[in-house]
């Protein structure tokens, strides 16, 4: 318990055996983390997992959950959301239509009695870190969605919360700005060092933002870890599957007559495995983990090469992503797309090679 | 090109001026005349603002004059104080009363106000139910209905829900976001209600309050039947059917009316301008709401149920009064009976089916003008559409006895050629202005329905050689029907009860609606028990008229959020 406390000390966020229900709806289901100071962290998860209620918990919103959330090593639970000191940023971002920009930053620092000069000077300060001074007297119905987007930010900002929330800030946005918008995010937290998490139900987002995610489904967390650790050692098939596209095959772990592990399809094909204690009913392996090439006649099947044919094509312009069959299995095929270089046809006979260290095997 | 768009364009071209004719006609000139008039020397005719001083320099006109203001600006308090806790509930709470709330909302309108005032009178008044009991009970009395505490009292239990109706959709406009940021970045309780709550919801209520200054300030029937003489519309209607169409007060009055209607209506607009704070986005919905505790849900209920009994308390009277024999000096009649209603099938038919023909065909019009205005407006490119939408709308700020006086003074000389009988008293002339009066609700309806339609079906239609005219018939009407069915009801059941103009332009007994038959009945204490059933009649025409429409309107919403699903789809 110790050294529980300590660890706390220094998290940013720390939420221990979090459950919350809306009425009969178990929503949040046994929730634990811990967020350091100074991370960006992203809640990533498909929509109605709860993500979004798991956020407005830290902030005070919600039926009341049980379980622990520190805030630095502070038990929040009796505070109501007011008094928590973490910065939200809603998805809506809701600016306040009756009051300009300014208004709307100062609003905060006006809660918290600051005098007044000092809120001049900050609100200033902090409209110029979102490049958008000159907007002060603005509405926000005024502003474009980008431009609202930066003063929400700055009007959570300008109070210096220890915690930044941020509830899929992007979703609002056009593809262009958010990816500009992304960036611009993450310098902020970099140069103000803040503990944030964000939410998002999009896997790039998250990716190229994060220094850590956990991922969650129906309100569970499913893992944590850096963007690419669960991309590469997923713990399960749904962040496996919700990472990006990847192949799953079903089939038996059995040795051959080296002892060597090998993986045998439920369609037949046997694929040998590099790990030798890992268990599981079910390969997966990534696309671009696999590579093509013309089925030439009287080449080998030594190694791992499956042979299959090309039943469905999509150029995704740096690659080009092939549907193989092997033997009933449907096999996807990430090739680099170079110009000039030959591409493989629906119905060409083709011969397929698994990278053996890209093989997991998993339960499910 | 342009050929061919001139082409698309003539028929709406040709309709809108007809309606713009129409509009000329029978609302501008009217009203533009009873304005001229009152700039107008009664003797040289030429233009003075003598008449306004005559007016001002006259204490019975001065008196008028700030009783009609008093009494608007206390009813708009008094429905206020009535509206605010019910809002206050439906938005802040989850609770099962939120539906009875809803019906308390809509069963005031259903009966004019000039109809209960009568039976309140009984109820109410020095000698009434009320305050018989309180006096045998605690040796006091109350004067609710002394003189103009009868008006506002009538008033307000009757337009509150003008107030509740707009300030629970501003309530429930705002987006819970909208306060959980602010709690967020450090307010909460009375600063969070009064930095962010109360400054999103003012707009709704301002413009509620607005519209019931108005309604109060130029109703006529009420006082009348209050014997409260002493206020402007009532002074307007005696002086034009006392004096005659010559004397200039009437006119002097109606500008003054119309200049009132006009500023609420601007300072509602205003309130509005730019303001468009309905901030609810998808995943919003309101401000936060809980349970309440078993205490506050009895306090509640409490409250409730008193402005429940208060607002059906006119329905209650009216019912007693139209099955009593003699109430008088009782908490209750000394005995029941159907005399009256037996008294109002044999002898005041007329009255029925007159508002039956006079309702039906305004309404009608209404629906077809409101129809040829929304597509003009909205899906025509003519210069100058948005007029037509203007001034139909024009005419509510324009009261009832405005119209009347304008109405008589404009076509008092213009002789209908076959039947050879001015204008003015032909009972036609009471369609005429009834659809007037009605033409803004019907409009609002139909350009409803229009805008909830979108263009693709409309361009998939004339894709596939459909001409603009086919379209319109063939997708725009259909699809707009409920709209403008609901539109029809609407204005039939309010037009059954339309009692201002039609007092002045009623030249004979037999052209009487329904509305001039109560009035009439309830001048004497022996016709007050018919008057009433004839009321109850009234009632429940407007009743049924405005429960169809609302399952016309419920049915178009379902129907709508089908489409969204498609919408979302796509
Ligand atoms: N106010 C509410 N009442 C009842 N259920 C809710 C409410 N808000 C969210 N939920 C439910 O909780 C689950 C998680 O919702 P949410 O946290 O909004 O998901 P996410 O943000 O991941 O899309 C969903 O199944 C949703 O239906
Ligand atoms: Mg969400």
């Amino acid at each position: 318990m110790t050294t529980q406390v300590q660890q706390n000390a220094e998290a940013g966020v720390v939420i221990e055996n979090l459950n919350l229900s809306f009425g009969n709806t178990h929503v949040l289901k046994g929730v634990n983390l811990s967020i350091h100071q100074g991370e960006f962290f992203a809640f990533l998860g498909p929509s109605g997992s709860g993500k979004s209620t798991l956020l407005r918990a830290i902030a005070g919103f919600g039926p009341t959950p049980s379980g622990r959330i520190l805030i630095e090593g502070r038990d929040i639970a009796d505070l109501t959301p007011w008094q928590r000191d973490v910065g939200m940023v809603f998805q809506t971002y809701a600016l306040w239509p009756h009051m300009t920009v300014r208004r709307n930053v100062a609003f905060g620092l006006e809660e918290r009695k600051i005098p007044r000069k000092e809120i001049n000077e900050r609100v200033d300060r902090v409209l110029e870190m979102v490049g958008l001074l000159k907007l002060a007297d603005r509405r926000p119905s005024q502003l474009s969605g980008g431009q609202q987007q930066r003063i929400a930010l700055a009007r959570t900002l300008v109070v210096e919360p220890k915690v930044l929330l941020l509830d899929e800030p992007l979703s609002n946005l056009d593809a262009n700005l958010r990816i500009q918008m992304r960036r611009e995010i993450r310098e902020l937290q970099q140069k103000l060092k803040l503990t944030t998490i964000f939410v998002t139900h999009d896997q790039e987002e998250a990716n190229t933002t994060s220094d850590r995610m956990a991922v969650l489904d129906q309100g569970v967390i499913q893992q944590i870890g850096s963007p690419m650790d669960l991309y590469d050692k997923p713990d399960n098939l749904f962040v496996a599957k919700f990472l990006g596209a990847t192949n799953i095959i079903q089939g038996t772990v059995m040795r051959d007559s080296a002892d060597q592990r090998m993986f045998r399809t439920d369609s037949g094909t046997v694929i040998p495995l590099v790990d030798d204690t890992a268990v599981g009913g079910k390969i997966v392996f990534r696309p671009q983990n696999v590579e093509i090439r013309s089925a030439v006649a009287g080449a080998g099947v030594e190694g791992t090469g499956l042979s299959g044919v090309v039943h469905h094509t999509e150029f995704l312009g740096s690659i080009i992503r092939y549907g193989v069959d092997v033997n009933g299995d449907d096999v996807l095929v990430d090739h680099t797309h170079r110009y000039g270089e030959s591409v493989f046809r629906t119905g060409d006979r083709v011969e397929l090679t698994i990278a053996p260290e890209g093989i997991l095997l998993l339960e499910g | 090109m342009a050929l061919r768009l001139a082409g698309v364009q003539r028929g709406p071209a040709v309709v809108g001026l007809l309606i713009a004719i129409f509009l000329l006609l029978f609302l501008l000139i009217p009203v533009g005349k009873v304005i001229v008039v009152a700039f107008q020397h009664p003797a040289t005719g030429e233009a003075t603002i003598v008449n306004f001083l005559d007016f001002f320099n006259n204490s019975l006109f001065r008196e008028s004059f700030a009783n009609s203001f008093y009494v608007a600006a206390m009813s708009v308090l008094v429905a206020s104080i009535i509206s605010m806790p019910l809002a206050y509930f439906t938005t802040r709470f989850n609770f099962g009363g939120t539906a009875l709330i809803q019906t308390l909302g809509i069963i005031p309108l259903i009966m004019p106000p000039f109809v209960g005032a009568v039976a309140m009178q009984l109820l109410f008044g020095e000698n009434g139910s009320v305050n018989l009991l309180l006096d045998e009970w605690f040796g006091f009395t109350l004067p609710f209905m002394e003189g103009l505490n009868g008006v506002i009292f009538v008033e307000s239990i009757h337009y509150f829900p003008f107030i509740l109706i707009n300030l629970s959709a501003a309530l429930g406009n705002i987006d819970r976001a909208m306060e959980e940021s602010a709690q967020n970045l450090g307010a909460n309780g009375l600063r969070l209600f009064r930095r962010i709550v109360f400054p999103l919801a003012m707009p709704g209520y301002v413009a509620g309050a607005a519209l019931v200054f108005i309604k109060v300030f130029d109703d006529l029937g009420t006082p009348l039947l209050l014997n409260v003489n002493t206020m402007l519309a009532p002074q307007a209607y005696l002086r034009v059917s006392s004096i005659g169409i010559s004397d200039p007060m009437g006119y002097v009055i109606s500008v003054i009316l119309v200049g009132f209607s006009l500023l609420s209506l601007w300072i509602s607009l205003m309130a509005l301008k730019g303001k468009d704070y309905a901030t609810v986005q998808k995943g919003g919905g309101g401000l936060m709401k809980r349970d309440l505790r078993t205490w506050e849900k009895a306090g509640s209920y409490a409250v409730i149920i008193f402005i429940l009994l208060l607002v059906l308390s006119p329905h209650f009277g009216l019912l007693l009064l139209s099955f009593g024999t003699i109430w008088s000096f009782a908490v209750l009649p000394d005995a029941f009976t159907l005399a009256h209603y037996a008294t109002v099938f044999s002898t005041a038919t007329q009255y029925i089916v007159n508002t039956l023909w006079y309702a039906g065909l305004a309404a009608l019009l209404d629906v077809i003008l409101g129809t040829a205005i929304a597509y003009v407006v909205w899906r025509t490119e003519l210069v100058g559409r948005r007029w037509l939408d203007y001034g139909a709308t024009a005419a509510l700020a324009v009261p009832g006895v405005v119209i009347g006086i304008g109405y008589l003074r404009t076509f008092h000389g213009v002789n209908v050629p076959l039947i050879d009988q001015p204008l003015a008293s032909w009972w036609v002339i009471i369609v005429v202005a009834i659809t007037i009066r009605r033409l803004p609700y019907a409009l609002r309806s139909c350009i409803a329905a229009i805008q909830q339609l979108s263009v693709s079906l409309e361009e998939a239609a004339e894709n596939l050689g459909a001409t603009k005219a086919r379209t319109v018939w063939r997708v725009v009407i259909p699809l707009m029907s409920g709209g403008i069915l609901a539109g029809f009801v609407t204005s039939f059941a309010t037009a059954a009860v339309e009692l201002s103009a039609t007092l002045m332009l009623v030249a004979r007994e037999s052209d009487a609606p329904l509305a001039y038959g109560i009035y009439e009945f309830m001048q004497s204490a022996a016709g007050r028990g018919p008057g009433a059933a004839l009321g109850v009649v009234a009632v429940l025409f407007v009743g049924i008229g405005a429960y169809v429409s609302h399952l016309i309107i419920e049915r178009g919403k379902y129907a709508r959020s089908a489409k969204s699903i498609v919408a979302e789809e796509s």
